[in-house]
């Protein structure tokens, strides 16, 4: 991310923001607007087809369903930037809810956040262990992660089958269902995020502000202004959204707290590699691993960390997944799961060589991916082409990554 | 160190084998190797290479494409295990099995392919390994701040911004960035493969008036060149690798361009030219 953010700042105080706008697309180095534009263009094309779709309901529906694609997308990225790849997450996120939701059934009754904190355990050590086999070995993790992959499948399957359920356990805990099925209040949800953007506005602000006195080329006080007026506003249509009452029978207001959890995970991730050595250290043997290496950066140190960063956001989203579908069962499709992260990330301009992607782009592409099913679904499109649909916004969103980027600083 | 220096055909390496104190010119060495062999598989790039690197002096080390300099180098800093041999430093015997057991001991790099990541910028690749930190978290300020300030000592004008990523930049642009980030940060043994070979004239210019500005400093150089002239401008020692031999080393005042030449292609001075005027 540091490199893509850091190219806000060049530009000369005077530049006006949309004389640089043009210059910096047609430099290939527009950064998400190409995707957002397509993401709108998706929503207008819905949206007529059947005015449902822009319903609060509908909204907040397609957030939830977009999560289960953002969390895996957020947890192939820490490996997608050192060009390596877990295919297992997909089984992974589907074992770790099962472990959260046979130790939640009354015959062990655990208390849910110690049943959580395990599953995610089991997660974060399944992700370390492939860091580890892969690193050791010195063996690629498509490899590996694949092995991974049908031995995860396997494992929930046997799991699921010795608790004498038929192949799939249910949701018994009231804490658990309401991770995706309850809402903060309204009151709650407009504090979140009122609290959310004056912490956001803090750090802009602050960050062009320490650029623009330590006399380092930096964005005008209009810019920042702009950047913030702008976060704000996405803001409060996002509220009013989720605040606006979906109900049929009853009321239903405020933001899910899946939602919330989104945002907390895009928040730490983006912190870690942005703001701190490891995640600097990701990017660097992303990009040339014996660089980073000369550099004296411990190399496999930082590999087997962001496996296991893997592991551990996979475990994230599969207790979000239980939580929604109710339960768990052995027919879970991981594969299918972990191909839709991995094209999420790439949607949103992860580079599979490594070294290229940020965490915000896992949510920008996992939501690309959910509108195309949501709408398609609303369409009563039959499953054949929703997946020709995925097919082609993957292909067109990385040929415009590639045409883009052609002309672009990047050189890659 | 006045004397004469040793030369030695590259067929018959006269083993030097031993501690530091067996040396006369190593006791005030920074680094010496003793019998440095490297091989990769049936490659023999290095053998029985001994050389001192004294502080405060430039050494130049040359020979043919293909000699073994860069093997040598890398082998120092730790890049490469040397599949035998020892190495002294301040006498004291070292092993570095990493870049970080070299940059430990104080020794700084500049590499042939210059080992920067294309995907970072200017200031993230000059700090890559040495980042800045305030209350544990990145400090781009300071970084960027401290960038700018090393690039404006070395007359590095052509950059637009520290932010660029260094994949955008030209040949000479990344080696400056290179020769920058070797000697931002305070070490004591500075090597340097090939430093000048791709910048400009000026480049060029400021960049061998750093390497005696470190030599100065009490800083010892190892520097690696194709160029003569630059290797007499600001060396005070000369050493010679052929076929992975170091057939010859000694103070610059024995060698002239055609001894000098002759040495790197043939790996031996058969004729009188070190008789040379000092
Ligand atoms: N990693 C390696 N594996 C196998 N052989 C190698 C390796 N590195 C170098 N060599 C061989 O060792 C010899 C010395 O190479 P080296 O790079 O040290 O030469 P050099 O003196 O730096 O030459 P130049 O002036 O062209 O840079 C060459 O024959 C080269 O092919
Ligand atoms: N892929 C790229 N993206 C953006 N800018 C680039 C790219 N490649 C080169 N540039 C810029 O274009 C300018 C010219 O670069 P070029 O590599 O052609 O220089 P050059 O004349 O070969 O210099 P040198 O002697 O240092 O090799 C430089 O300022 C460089 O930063
Ligand atoms: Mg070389
Ligand atoms: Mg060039």
């Amino acid at each position: 991310m540091s490199s893509t953010e850091s190219t806000t700042d060049e530009v000369p105080p005077k530049a006006g923001l949309a004389k640089e706008l043009v210059k910096r697309l047609r430099a290939g180095d527009g950064g998400l607007l190409p995707i957002l534009i397509g993401l709108v263009a998706l929503v207008v094309v819905f949206q007529l087809k059947d005015n449902v779709f822009l319903s609060a309901g509908n909204l907040t529906n397609l957030f939830i369903q977009a999560t289960i694609f953002i969390l895996l997308a957020m947890a192939e990225m820490w490996v997608l930037l050192l060009g390596e790849i877990d295919l297992s997450v997909g089984y992974s996120a589907g074992l770790g809810g099962a472990v959260a939701v046979v130790l939640l059934d009354p015959q062990f009754h655990w208390p849910w956040f110690l049943a959580m904190a395990l599953a995610l355990v089991v997660t974060t050590l399944i992700g370390a262990l492939w860091g580890f086999i892969t690193i050791r070995l010195g063996l690629p993790s498509f490899i590996v992660t694949l092995a991974g992959l049908l031995g995860l499948e396997g494992a929930l399957i046997y799991f699921l089958d010795h608790q004498g359920t038929g192949g799939s356990v249910s949701v018994q805990n009231r804490e658990f269902y309401n991770l995706v099925n309850a809402n903060l209040s309204p009151l709650f949800t407009w504090i979140f995020v009122i609290a959310s953007v004056a912490v956001f506005s803090f750090f802009i602000f602050r960050k062009d502000q320490l650029r623009r006195s330590s006399g380092l080329d930096a964005v005008s006080l209009g810019v920042t202004v702009l950047k913030i007026v702008i976060l704000a506003l996405a803001s409060v249509v996002v509220t009013l959204i989720f605040n606006t009452n979906r109900g049929t029978f009853t009321t239903l207001r405020g933001m899910p707290y899946a939602i919330l959890v989104d945002f907390a995970m895009l928040a730490a991730g983006s912190f870690v590699l942005t703001r701190t050595r490891p995640g600097r250290y990701i990017y660097a043997i992303g990009g040339n691993s014996e660089a980073a290496r000369r550099a004296g950066i411990n190399v496999n140190r930082f590999r087997l960390l962001a496996f296991t960063l893997t592991g551990f956001t996979a475990g994230v989203a599969g207790l979000l997944y239980a939580s929604r579908l109710g339960g768990v069962s052995s027919g879970i499709d991981g594969g299918n799961l972990v191909l839709l992260a991995v094209a999420s990330a790439v949607i949103g301009g992860t580079s599979l060589f490594g070294g290229r992607g940020r965490m915000v782009y896992a949510v920008i592409g996992g939501l690309v991916i959910a509108t195309i099913y949501n709408g398609m679904a609303l369409l009563n499109l039959p499953a054949a082409e929703q997946y020709g649909a995925t097919a082609l916004v993957l292909l067109v969103a990385v040929a415009l990554d590639s045409i883009a980027r052609r002309g672009s600083a990047v050189g890659r | 160190m006045t004397s004469a220096p040793e030369t030695r055909g590259s067929s018959t390496p006269t083993a030097v084998d031993g501690p530091v104190s067996s040396g006369a010119s190593s006791t005030s060495a920074l680094l010496s190797l003793r019998a440095v062999t490297k091989s990769f598989g049936p490659v023999q790039a290095l053998q029985h290479v001994d050389l001192d690197i004294p502080a405060g002096q430039v050494t130049a080390l040359i020979g043919d494409n293909g000699a073994g300099k860069s093997t040598l180098i890398k082998t120092i800093a730790g890049i490469y295990a040397p599949t035998s041999g020892d190495m002294y430093w301040k006498g004291e015997k070292v092993s570095v099995h990493s870049p970080r057991d070299a940059e430990a001991l104080g020794i700084a790099t500049v590499y042939q392919d210059l080992a920067l990541c294309d995907n970072l910028d200017i200031v993230e690749n000059m700090f890559l390994g040495h980042e800045t930190t305030k209350r544990g978290l990145l400090d781009e300020i300071q970084m960027e701040l401290k960038t700018k300030q090393v690039l404006g000592e070395l007359s590095v004008t052509t950059i637009k911004s520290t932010r660029q990523l260094v994949g955008s930049l030209s040949g000479g642009q990344r080696q400056s960035i290179a020769v920058a980030r070797a000697v931002m940060h305070e070490s004591q043994l500075v090597i340097m493969d090939e430093p000048t070979a791709a910048l400009g004239v000026s480049q060029t210019a400021q960049v061998l008036e750093l390497i005696k500005r470190l030599a100065s400093r009490n800083i010892a150089v190892l520097v690696i060149s194709h160029n003569l002239n630059d290797v007499f401008a600001v060396a005070d020692r000369v050493a010679v690798m052929h076929l992975g031999t170091l057939v010859s080393s000694g103070p610059v005042a024995d060698y002239n361009t055609a001894s000098a030449v002759e040495l790197i292609t043939t790996g031996e001075r058969a004729t009188l030219s070190h008789a040379n005027p000092a």
